[in-house]
């Protein structure tokens, strides 16, 4: 299982530098992605954007967007987009994407609500075609195919387009046993499908080490995932906070079939990152 | 706080408690319609993962609901002149009314005001005066009524009519009896509660109970009836009534559990079927549950209802799963009357997936090896003492004995060139071979070039191909003695797309593409394109293609052959009414669009060698409004038995790209069962099954013939 590392590309605090930083960091370590969350009403940068200065001062990692509110936007600039990032940063990005729960993500952009589910469906459908030789809107991507694209979301409906359209499934948090439940549906979908191989299986959880950033990464949490209402707790109870819990946590994943673990820090502080390498290691 | 509770049973006594035990000063009021002791129904069981948390909760009415407990850990299964037993099971069974007892005393004993005959109805006015109104009012819940604009309550009727008697014959066991009258089948659920008595609930069909006369009789008449039914069980002992009536389940499930200062709990809130006996487990857990998030979120109403609901709903959602599953079995359970005992046993055991054929090894090695012999085909004194597990055991199919149960099977080829398989494909065969399946199953072999799904598929339309199967299928048959499945497809309008490692359904470039065949001119995806709506001679062409491959394939030495009528392949999307718009004799009712397949399966079956066995890989429900049901589908598999079908692979979804699946481990089981059980053809089922546990599970209980394993590598 590779580990990948979350930009904290959501937290209030984190600096244009910070970012930067951490990218910087992430690619001399042990680490092979970095990942980005979307948000649109909330004091956060454009993940794309941010993975694209991301691709500028790194070399190695793959940059993956975990995870874009697809139908938020529009489908040939988000093609475009995901093929110039792929293009810029040598084939090294991947391309998440999901529903997006928000409706005041939907409000903001002037996207409707209603009727997502079907637009996400026709987006996916064509998402490819702009990537393929004969399209007239470029540039080409650098991994044949075009960059992997990941689905994510809990519905019974996610393992149909995981199958139908993806490369993979992309899990949004929760312990092992839930990401394995999750894991199999997909699983099971795809071969209903007739795919070839296995789909690719990518988690996320998030980390903070030491009382103050673990009480500050709570509490972020909590904020951050408001709209979900009680889960919002439930999340904020799975923080990774020790050696211990991370070790356990990661070879629950692996056990469980994941392919790629991205680990978002609770805090920006990018002295994290040294501690949960020193765990690592 | 003041606490108003509607409803006395075990939900509103046993939160009452939990909370006037934690919070003394606040004021707790139940109000019960009934007298104190009135009540319905007889015992109820519970499982022992209830009681841990029950004793958590409150050691006390702990201690007292758990000294009057009936304790049994058998099941006996009475079906035609014989019973099947196994043991192993843990069961406590108590009178409902002594519940409620305890309940209540305890109640009293912390202070909580109990007002019996005490019927509510008004409770916006009760909910005005209160801080909190907790629904605790059973299934029938006034306060759901009247707030069902909020709760969205969705209440669905069984099929099947129930009464619930007791007796004062004493069992000791749970006992299924399954009795065949002149009017239909009469089922019982029966256990022990308190020593003395039983409960003692008579279940059948409503056609059989209205035939039976049962519609127009009085309590006492409904009680002589089942008497006399049932005389040789109750061995001259009485059925006793407590205003007993014929009723029909009521599945409960409401859109959301609270409102304001209101909240649901127990039945009022959701109800699982009584065959899976856990509605008093559920209704007490809800308590603890609410109980508890009143303790982490003190008077923040709002956070203590979202934190009961986002706990308990998921939970409740997986036993309704569950006994909606048990309930449906109940309801089609004459499907099942052509099993032997110990199958039709095994079966009912296993019905509603929480128990597999390791589970029941584990509680009871005695029953798993009679399962076993059963499976085996020996019995008596002369059999061995151990014989194979069911996945391991000789099967018929058609014409045909195959070896074991198993079978492999293929995705689509993906580097294939004008129809003939690569070297690598082939190689990925004979690997799949080696596993010793009894069937392997080829990918799609498509009869005409326009039939491939892609470019990169393979074929069996020219000659060439016949003998590279043919070279393939002698290597294949010299590996380990496999019988090897040619699977003729069409794929239709499902044709002329990218390889499936780049997704499904992407339609080539149009400069690659071909033209497409459909019943109707309607393309799979937006994207894809138009498919031309086939005239006769197209149907007369694509006949004689599959007729010609069947030809091939068994010049080829293939052993047996499956048509695909699947997930909207050509012959599938005439089967399908979201396909298939015509107004010829070929659409419009099920007998028309049943009219090409069968055509298409009558031409092969005729150049078919008679040896060898010959099916079909079926859709069993489009998974869609409006698509194919699965009485549909019983219907057209039944036609295909009646033509001379050996064998049915069952499939579901994908007739259109927007198919609804619920996908999981052993999604396909319930498809396989009623294909088998009500057509009484052979049926192998795939559907995401990885371990041998699965297959013997499956097998044993007859809801498939032969299994499709998916081989996961697994990963160092
Ligand atoms: C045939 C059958 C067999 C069953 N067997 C089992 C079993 O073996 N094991 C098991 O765990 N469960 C069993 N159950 C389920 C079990 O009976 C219920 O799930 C359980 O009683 C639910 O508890 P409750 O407190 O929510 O509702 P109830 O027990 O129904 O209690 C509701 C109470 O509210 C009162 N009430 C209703 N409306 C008003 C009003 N307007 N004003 C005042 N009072 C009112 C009623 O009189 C009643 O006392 C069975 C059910 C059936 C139908």
């Amino acid at each position: 299982m590779n580990i990948g590392i979350g930009l904290p590309n959501t937290k209030a605090d984190a600096t244009g530098e910070c970012l930067l930083e951490w990218a910087r960091r992430t690619d001399e370590g042990p680490f092979s992605s970095l990942g980005v969350l979307d948000r649109m009403v909330y004091q956060s940068y454009e993940p794309m954007l941010t993975l694209a200065a991301a691709a500028g001062v790194t070399r190695r990692v793959r940059l993956a967007a975990t995870i874009i509110a697809a139908p938020l936007r529009n489908t040939a600039i988000l093609a475009k987009q995901a093929a110039s990032l792929d293009a810029l940063s040598g084939g090294r990005f991947v391309l998440g994407l999901a529903l997006g729960a928000r409706q005041e993500d939907y409000d903001a952009v002037g996207a409707p609500y209603r009727g997502r589910g079907r637009r996400f469906d026709e987006q996916l459908l064509t998402l490819r075609t702009f990537w393929q030789e004969e399209s007239p809107i470029g540039p080409r991507p650098v991994q044949a195919g075009g960059p992997p694209i990941l689905v994510g979301g809990m519905s019974e409906r996610t393992f149909a387009r995981v199958a139908r359209y993806a490369d993979g499934y992309m899990h949004g948090g929760g312990p092992p046993r839930a990401f394995a439940r999750m894991a199999e549906k997909a699983r099971a979908a795809w071969r209903d499908a007739g795919r070839p191989g296995k789909p690719l299986l990518w988690g996320m959880a998030y980390f903070a080490f030491g009382e103050e950033a673990a009480e500050a990464a709570r509490h972020y949490l909590l904020d951050y995932y408001a709209f979900t209402g009680p889960f919002a707790r439930r999340i904020a109870e799975g923080l990774l906070t020790t050696p211990q819990a991370v070790r356990q946590f990661l070879r629950g994943y692996a056990d469980a079939g994941c392919d790629e673990l991205i680990l978002f820090p609770g805090v920006s502080d990018v002295e994290q990152l040294d501690r949960l390498a020193d765990i690592l290691a | 706080m003041n606490i108003t509770v509607i409803g006395g049973g075990p939900a509103g006594l046993y939160i009452s408690l939990l909370l006037k035990k934690r919070y003394p000063n606040w004021n707790i009021t139940v109000y019960e319609r009934h007298p104190a002791g009135v009540t319905y129904g007889w015992g109820v069981v519970f499982s022992d993962r209830t009681l841990a948390e029950l004793r958590e909760a409150d050691y006390k009415s702990y201690t007292d609901i758990t000294d009057n407990f009936v304790i049994w850990d058998t099941i006996d299964v009475w079906y035609g002149d014989r019973w099947t037993r196994c043991r192993g099971h843990v069961f406590a069974g108590i009178a409902r009314r002594k519940l409620l007892s305890v309940l209540q005393a305890r109640c009293q004993e912390l202070g909580v005001v109990l007002h019996f005959e005490a019927e509510i109805e008004d409770p916006a006015q009760m909910a005005a005066k209160a801080d909190v109104l907790i629904a605790a009012d059973g299934v029938n819940s006034i306060v759901r009524k009247t707030y069902a604009h909020i709760f969205r309550p969705s209440l669905e009727l069984g099929r099947a009519r129930y009464i619930w008697f007791g007796t004062d014959k004493v069992l000791d066991a749970f006992t299924f009896i399954f009795r065949e009258t002149e009017h239909g089948l009469f089922q019982v659920h029966a256990y022990p509660f308190d020593g003395a008595t039983s409960t003692f609930i008579v279940e059948c069909a409503e056609e059989t109970w209205q035939r039976a006369g049962l519609d127009q009789a009085d309590e006492a008449e409904s009680i002589a009836y089942c008497e006399q039914l049932f005389a040789d069980h109750l061995q001259g002992h009485r059925l006793l009534s407590n205003r007993s009536r014929w009723i029909r389940f009521v599945t409960v499930k409401n859109r959301t559990w609270h409102h304001e200062n209101i909240v649901l709990l127990g039945d009022a809130a959701h109800t699982a079927h009584f065959s899976i006996g856990s509605g008093t487990k559920l209704a007490m857990e809800d308590a603890i549950a609410l109980a508890n998030a009143f303790e982490e979120h003190g008077d923040d109403l709002e956070a203590v209802f979202d934190e009961y609901e986002s706990l308990r709903k998921p939970k409740v959602e997986a036993f309704q799963q569950a006994a909606i599953e048990s309930q449906t079995y109940f309801e089609h359970v004459s499907r099942y009357l052509h099993m032997n005992p110990v199958q039709f046993t095994f079966h009912l055991l296993t019905r509603s997936g929480r128990m597999s054929f390791d589970n029941l090894r584990l509680r009871d090695p005695a029953f798993i090896n009679t399962v076993e012999h059963d499976c085996a085909g020996v019995n008596g004194k002369a059999a061995p003492l151990f014989v194979p597990p069911p996945l391991l055991t000789q099967v018929a199919v058609g014409p045909q004995r195959l070896p074991n149960r198993l079978a492999l099977d293929q995705p689509p080829a993906e580097d294939a060139r004008d129809g003939t398989l690569s070297d690598e494909g082939a190689e990925a065969l004979l690997a799949l071979a080696r596993r010793e399946p009894a069937l392997l199953i080829t990918p799609p072999l498509a009869v005409t070039p326009e039939g491939r799904i892609s470019p990169e598929c393979v074929g069996l339309y020219r000659e060439e191909h016949r003998d590279a199967w043919s070279a393939l299928v002698e290597r294949l048959h010299a590996e380990r003695n496999t019988r090897v499945v040619a699977h003729l497809s069409h794929a239709g309008r499902r044709g002329a797309t990218r390889p499936r490692r780049y997704g499904l359904d992407l339609p080539l470039p149009p400069s690659e593409a071909w033209p497409l065949l459909a019943p109707s001119p309607l393309p799979y995806t937006p994207a894809s394109p138009q498919p031309k709506a086939m005239d006769t001679d197209d149907m007369a062409a694509v006949r004689e293609a599959f007729v010609r491959a069947a030809q091939w394939a068994a010049e080829a030495g293939f052993d047996a052959l499956q048509l695909n009528m699947a997930h909207g392949y050509l012959l599938a999307s005439f089967l399908s009414p979201l396909t298939n718009q015509r107004d010829d004799e070929y659409g419009g009712s099920l007998e028309n669009r049943m009219r090409f397949p069968l055509e298409v399966f009558d031409a092969v079956r005729a150049v078919w060698p008679d040896d060898r066995p010959l099916g079909v890989l079926l859709n069993v429900t489009d998974w869609e409004p409006g698509g194919m049901t699965e009485e549909e589908a019983v219907t057209v598999a039944r036609a295909l038995k009646e033509h001379g079908c050996d064998f049915v692979q069952v499939a579901v979804g994908q007739t259109t790209p927007n198919s609804r699946p619920v996908y999981g481990r052993n999604y396909l089981k319930s498809y396989s069962d009623l294909i088998r059980n009500e057509v009484r053809l052979p049926t192998i089922c795939g559907g995401y099954l990885l371990t041998a546990d699965d297959v013997n599970t499956l097998v044993a209980a007859g809801r498939a013939d032969l299994c499709v394993l998916t081989v996961e590598e697994a990963s160092p």
